[in-house]
């Protein structure tokens, strides 16, 4: 009973026949073999696996990959454009705004949303925007700093 | 060759942004579940629902028809191979055979009973649950103290008194001091079982070769030399035909300072299977089967003079073990006991532990472990004392600690602290805070009826461990120093870091010493086929003794380099610095690139020399180093909510001398965060009848960037003289002193109300329930 499922990600094309229940994040993963978008639950808690779709920031262990259909991705991996980093990665780098990584691809891409939605957000709003996004490491404040500064540099 | 020479400056002490993170933030670094192998296959394991219950049958039929299933493996098919181990020599310990798989019994929630291997994830998971385990299940006791009660179930029915093992230990004379006491406060303190939650769960992959007889477990693990010779003794093959590899790993807090069953079972079905086989937790499985921490019940009492000198302290520690015993979890409360005296001079303790057997996950080494469950009991005691004796806590604390002057400083528990000047960090802390007005301002707002707190910590903790005394397998750490040909720098470590950014602190080390710049040296760890035997992070001891070890070979390298660059300048004596040897008496030099290809191509060689540069160096560390600080917390609660508010958060931390700032600061702010974490939200709960009800990530608090109060982290630097480099170690502090300072805070703010006391976490309705009772 499989299903062809027709998308992209990260600016290029993909076409697989997948299983209906085959979630977006094992489908990233196992199918297209990216390595970005990470699992830390798989009950849309610790945002980990958070990608962009059609511009919005998604956890994509919510979904199943054929609501996907049609549709365009966006991961971590697609955010360095010709070998340079994308300003919240940089940012990112420069606050030491990660220890494991592992919540950061997930991070950044939260990050990335919340500053599409408010350019020059305060210490609060960018607390705020995180919330769905489990680090164990860092306590937060390097992740806020790099926000910050790719605020105050003119975004992201 | 080159004479004038500009000395690179020096990278120890400078906020350098880390060499492993171009590839985390660009998601192509290659954690455990990313790597793929072909033929692999995939793993689930069945688990049992019951905390006690007899195993009547197992019927995997229905599971080994689904298509794609290879193979089910049951408590039967291991029997004959090791136990998963546990390091801990107390004498008298009660250790119970430890299976791989459970055998006619399980004894927790979550009890590994069977694994499944598919052709992939999706058929594991579907083919796991069709196989039918028939339980009978039986009485369970999740509660240590209910544990230690005439008549309770029997977690393992050869020990009907759920006693693990009694320790004792004491300094000084304790009668007399609680003879002489004009006060003696006495409190039972709870450290609550917690649950690590590295936001990577564990995953192992194991890939045997049958024509070489040998296997590659790639497991996301702290320790994977330990991991090796003890998964070779668990199914009895060689250790030399045992490779472990750590991969990118998401965190570990003490959890994965551990050997698993999952990592011997992948290992073995790998070898039954002929495949490649991946096992990755679920986060339902890592609440239910990774180690959890704490899990304390304290008795404490504590005698002083009226003048707030403390005379001694006597402490009853009740520790959760779980059902079994882990790698490390019986010594954990031997550690707290060591930690007991804090920074204070009183020389009289006696302690007694009992270790007790639970029907729940065992509990091991969470960050901290051991320590922050002291910690918080004598500093909760010590604002206790205060609050008896109406002294300000900073003033107790000052008239208690032991003197600058009196370092090293041997305690009533048998450890010898390295340095120290404990008023140094609650000075800085208080003129920080600005003490004085916080103390006025908590004034005015009482009056306004207002709950305002102020709460200290002054903590001390065990570091870079440790002298190999202390620790089962050893306590040095390893380095291995290679110039290459080309001059590039290659250091292999047995410290496998997993976060701690020793990638970076040790390239500046190097690049200090050799004076080659930081981008030139690769730092690599976590492959036993390639770096020489380790014994892994943990306790803080990365840096301190990893970095120790790096720092000693570094000497012998440069020793050898100096042999090389004195032949190639017909001299004796010459001097290294800067990435040249000079010879001071004509200035002429040869540069470090010259005398790598020198010592390589060795057309000529010094005297006795052999040729290439490769310096291995094993070091011991002669005893622990112990950091200290203090941290300062104002909070405000709620009256009608009973919401706690943290206004501001103050520490200071002294870990020593500080290689690399920014990623000491990234240290100090998690670890408080999960200190707050333990404070406010976190509990692991089971119920009564040995459920975890805080079984994913919905029920368990896990701190979030919106709860977190902005940390105001800086520091004094008092050096350890038990290393080179001078550095005590950070992982943990920040984790153990947050705990009571915020506990003490929140006692602060409601002690207008007659409240002494009140056990983690200070739930909102906890909290309010105290301000409910204290109105009516
Ligand atoms: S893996 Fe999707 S939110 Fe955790
Ligand atoms: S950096 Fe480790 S979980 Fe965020």
């Amino acid at each position: 009973m499989k299903q062809t499922l027709t998308l992209t990600i990260n600016g290029k094309s993909y076409s697989d026949e997948v299983e209906p229940r085959l979630l977006l994040i094992h489908y990233l993963r196992e199918v297209a073999g990216l390595t970005g978008p990470h699992i830390g639950c798989e009950t849309s808690i610790c945002g980990a696996c958070t990608v962009m779709l059609d511009g919005m920031a998604v956890k994509s262990c919510t979904m199943f990959a054929v609501q996907a259909e049609g549709r365009s991705v966006l991961t971590i991996e697609g955010l360095a454009q010709n070998g340079k980093l994308d300003p919240l990665q940089e940012a990112f780098w420069n606050e030491h705004a990660l220890q494991c990584g592992f919540c950061t691809p997930g991070m950044i891409m939260t990050a990335r949303q919340l500053l599409a939605d408010n350019p020059s957000p305060s210490e609060q709003e960018i607390r705020h925007g995180l919330e769905g996004n489990l680090c164990r490491c860092t306590g937060y404040q390097h992740i806020v700093n790099a926000v910050k500064a790719v605020a105050k540099a003119g975004g992201a | 060759m080159a004479t004038t020479i500009t000395k690179p400056e020096t990278l120890f002490g400078k906020r350098v942004r880390r060499q492993e993170d171009p590839r985390l933030i660009t998601g192509t670094a290659l954690y455990l579940d990313d790597l793929k192998m072909p033929g692999m296959h995939h793993a689930c394991v069945v688990r049992s629902p019951h905390a006690a219950a007899k195993i009547r049958g197992i019927d995997t039929s229905a599971a080994r028809a689904l298509p794609g299933v290879a193979a089910i493996f049951t408590g039967a098919d291991v029997t004959g191979l090791g136990a998963v181990p546990c390091a801990a020599s107390i004498p008298g310990l009660r250790v119970p055979h430890h299976h791989l798989l459970a055998q006619d019994r399980v004894y927790y929630v979550g009890h590994p009973v069977a694994v499944v291997v598919g052709t992939d994830r999706y058929i594991a998971r579907d083919a796991a649950e069709l196989v039918e385990v028939d339980y009978e299940p039986t009485a369970a006791v999740a509660d240590p103290e209910k544990a230690l009660a005439a008549g309770a179930p029997a977690v393992h029915p050869e020990w009907p008194d759920n006693v693990a093992f009694n320790f004792h230990q004491e300094g000084g004379d304790t009668e007399e001091a609680f003879r002489q006491a004009d006060v003696v406060v006495r409190q039972r303190i709870t450290s609550q079982r917690l649950i690590p939650t590295s936001i990577e769960t564990r995953g192992v992959i194991a890939e045997w070769r049958a024509g070489e007889r040998s296997l590659t477990l790639h497991s996301s693990t702290q320790i994977p030399h330990l991991l090796r010779t003890l998964v070779a003794g668990i199914l009895g093959m060689p250790e030399n035909l045992l490779r472990v590899i750590t991969p990118e790993v998401g965190g570990g807090f003490g959890s994965k300072l551990n050997v698993y069953a999952e990592e011997a079972l992948m290992a073995y079905i790998a070898m039954k299977i002929n495949k490649p086989v991946k096992w990755v937790e679920s986060r339902r499985e890592n609440f239910q089967a990774t180690i959890h921490g704490r899990g304390h019940v304290d008795y404490f009492e504590l005698a002083a003079l009226r003048d707030g000198t403390i005379l001694g302290l006597k402490l009853k520690l009740i520790q959760d073990l779980g059902a079994y015993h882990q790698l490390l979890t019986p010594v954990i409360p031997t550690l707290s006991v060591l930690m007991m005296p804090g920074l204070y001079r009183f020389k009289n303790v006696n302690a007694d532990v009992v270790g007790v057997f639970t029907n729940c996950v065992p509990t091991d080494a969470y960050r901290g472990a051991g320590r922050p469950e002291a910690t918080h009991g004598i500093e909760r005691m010590v604002d206790m004392l205060a609050q008896e004796l109406k002294m300000d806590p900073a003033e107790i604390r000052l008239k208690n600690f032991v003197h600058a002057d009196e370092f090293p400083y041997g305690t009533a528990t048998g450890l010898t602290y390295d340095s120290g000047d404990y008023a140094k960090p609650l000075h800085k802390a208080m003129a920080e805070a600005g003490y004085e007005q916080l103390r006025r301002e908590q004034a005015a707002a009482r009056a306004e009826g207002r709950l305002v707190g102020i709460g200290l910590s002054t903590y001390g903790e065990i570091c870079a461990l440790g002298p190999s005394i202390a620790l089962p397998a050893g306590g040095w750490e390893s380095a291995t120093v290679k110039v290459e040909p080309s001059g590039k720098v290659t250091v292999l470590t047995g410290a496998s870091p997993h976060g701690q950014g020793e990638e970076t602190t040790f390239a500046q080390i190097v690049a200090d010493e050799l004076g080659v710049p930081m981008d030139d040296v690769l730092v690599v760890h976590g492959d036993t086929a390639v770096v020489q035997y380790g014994i892994g992070t943990f306790g803080s001891r990365g840096t301190a003794v990893g970095g120790s070890a790096l720092y000693y070979a570094l000497q012998d390298l440069k020793a050898k380099m100096k042999k090389f660059g004195a032949m190639m300048l017909g001299t004796e004596q010459v001097n290294f610095s800067g990435g040249y040897c000079v010879d001071e008496a004509t200035g002429k030099s040869v540069t470090f690139a010259e005398m790598a290809v020198a010592a390589y191509h060795a057309k000529k060689l010094p005297a006795n020399t052999e040729p290439g540069l490769v310096a291995t160096h094993f070091w011991e560390p002669p005893n622990f180093t112990f950091p200290f600080g203090a941290h300062l917390v104002v909070t405000e609660v709620d009256r009608e909510t009973g919401a706690i508010e943290i206004k501001r958060y103050v520490c200071v931390d002294d870990i020593g001398r500080i290689i690399n700032p920014l990623i000491v600061d990234g240290q100090v702010h998690g670890g408080v965060a999960q200190g707050l974490g333990q404070a406010l939200w976190e509990q692991a709960v089971y119920d009564e009848s040995g459920q975890l009800v805080s079984g994913e990530l919905t029920d368990y608090a896990l701190p979030r960037a919106s709860r977190m109060p902005w940390i105001e982290s800086s520091h004094t630097e008092t050096p350890s003289p038990v290393n080179p480099l001078g550095v005590k170690g950070v992982g943990e502090a920040g984790t153990i002193g947050c705990s009571p300072a915020v506990v003490n805070s929140v006692v602060d703010a409601l002690s207008p109300l007659g409240v002494r006391h009140i056990d983690m976490p200070l739930t909102p309705e906890k909290i309010w329930k105290l301000i409910e009772g204290a109105r009516a």
